[in-house]
């Protein structure tokens, strides 16, 4: 349940972030702005939502770090991708409970928070970094706009492959489980797992 | 500030062309500062403040004539006060009005997301229309001289105008009415420049100084305030005028390049996973025979 509910805290407040931040990038989606109470509104409340965002993103690392390590099975899995992206699942290596692709998209997730968490304190404070310091502002622009590039090619992976591509992925989102056979196509060895517990509590 | 009738030539952050570009002729206008004659009186500070309502804020005093450190959101005109050792001259007290310098490629224009934020006119007058302004405080890192000031109240930003509203209305800006040496003038860019480089010549040859010239910064495309300087070989002499200034390779970078590579990649991104679903269609699970329908936990 608290791992659903942040997932949720996540997703919206980086649905915001992007929406603003997509506004502030370019002047043909400036429009973008507009949806969510006009510029200044869009200005003020980006980097507040940012500290929401980061905040999910740790409480999320609390769940998951342990689970989100990289496993041989994954090596095994990370060669065999190209079957998974023809979507034949049922000829691939088994995986936990998050497969390697679930993973690199957790740490991007992680190392990109930090850094446009890191270069929005400098756009947030421009003027407090002083004038003879200035490379740094000059530099947090492009990480930032870097970092949220990174970020939004992963989301949209992401949120293709949870909403449109794996029936049953959206679900879960919002329900919290997902069916016996997902799991065992999908998460051969956490299903085993979950399995096996639930034989011996019996 | 807005000052209506004045022609625009650029808009920040705007799609599409500039409305009515090109539409009228008009002088591109010039504030030559000659810091040879100024004896640092700060008329032109004060007739800054009543001419654009500014309050006065509270002075400092560090034990010179600098009153003020910085131009701030309030004050957008100061004069910088720099005492400097010449062998040739001994100790000179240079003293440079600073304000916006009105580039013809303005870095605060070219870093502003808001539409209509920073309009630079016709006749190269910048200006910031605070009512698009979103605070963002992108110009702040786009300007090479440190001038566009946050005010954490309104959070806008706001810098000198150039007195844009009085030029639209035939007349010089208030810092120029009120300088009582003539070291400020105000007319035509090409009238302003041979008048500069006149003074500079006449400083050269008559007054000893062998390396006065005129400050008009090519890296920003030129400037629509210039300086003469006893000096132009070290203009950071003057309270740190940089000597080569340009917009930030980084806002450069980030407005160009970066710009496209980053669309084509965001819409490249959709496109591919639309061609994937289409190619591949869903990951569907198969009903097993013999598997139960039941769930699996978190």
């Amino acid at each position: 349940m608290a791992e659903r509910i942040n997932h949720w805290v996540g997703s919206v407040s980086y649905l915001y972030l992007l929406i603003t931040g997509l506004g502030f990038w370019s002047p043909y989606l400036f429009w973008l702005t507009v949806l969510v109470g006009g510029g200044p509104t869009a200005r003020f409340f980006h980097p507040w939502i940012g500290l929401v965002f980061t905040a999910s993103v740790v409480v999320m690392t609390i769940h998951w770090r342990k689970e989100m390590r990289t496993t041989e099975e994954d090596r095994v899995w990370w060669k065999e991708i190209g079957r998974y992206i023809q979507n034949e699942d049922e000829n691939l290596p088994p995986v936990g409970k998050f497969n390697f692709g679930q993973k690199l998209w957790f740490w991007l997730i992680f190392y990109g928070t930090f850094l446009l968490l890191l270069s929005g304190f400098g756009l947030w404070f421009t003027e407090s970094i002083p004038w003879s310091l200035r490379f740094l502002r000059y530099i947090a622009i492009l990480v930032h706009v870097g970092a949220a590039l990174l970020t939004i090619g992963g989301f949209i992976i992401h949120v293709y492959m949870s909403t449109a591509l794996e029936e049953g992925s959206f679900d879960s989102m919002v329900e919290g489980t997902v069916s016996r056979p997902w799991a065992r196509e999908f998460h051969r060895l956490w299903y085993d797992e979950v399995s096996r517990q639930e034989t011996t509590r019996k | 500030m807005s000052s209506a009738g004045l022609e625009i030539r650029a808009i920040s952050g705007h799609a599409g062309s500039v409305p009515g570009a090109g539409l009228k002729r008009e002088f591109e206008v010039c504030k030559l500062i000659d810091t040879t004659t100024c004896i640092g009186c700060k008329a032109c500070e004060v007739a800054c403040l009543e001419w654009n309502g500014l309050t006065f804020s509270e002075t400092t005093f560090n034990n010179s004539y600098q009153t003020m450190p910085e131009t701030t959101w309030n004050y957008w005109n100061l004069i910088k006060f720099n005492e400097h050792e010449d062998t040739d001259h001994g100790l000179m007290l240079l003293m440079r009005k600073d304000q916006c310098m009105h580039c013809e490629e303005p870095g605060c224009l070219a870093a502003c997301p808001a539409d209509g934020a920073i309009v630079q006119y016709v006749n190269g007058i910048v200006d910031f229309q605070q009512e698009h302004c979103i605070g963002c405080g992108y110009c702040i890192t786009g300007c090479p001289f440190d001038i566009p000031k946050f005010s954490p109240k309104s959070k806008k930003v706001f810098k000198c105008t150039l007195c844009a509203d009085r030029v639209t209305q035939g007349l010089e800006p208030a810092c120029i009415k009120a300088c009582p040496t003539g070291c400020l003038h105000f007319g035509t860019k090409p009238e302003m420049k041979e008048l500069a480089e006149t003074r500079a010549t006449q400083l050269r040859e008559v007054s000893g100084f062998a390396n006065a010239g005129v400050y008009d910064p090519q890296g920003v495309g030129g400037t629509h305030v210039i300086y003469v300087l006893h000096n132009a070989t070290n203009p950071e002499a003057y309270g740190g005028l940089p000597s080569n200034p340009h917009v930030p390779w980084s806002v450069k970078l980030w407005k160009g390049p970066i710009k496209w590579l980053g669309n084509l990649a965001m819409l490249g991104g959709l496109v591919g996973v639309a061609v994937h679903f289409m190619r591949y269609g869903r990951k569907r699970v198969e009903e097993k025979p013999n598997g139960q329908d039941g769930t699996a936990h978190e």
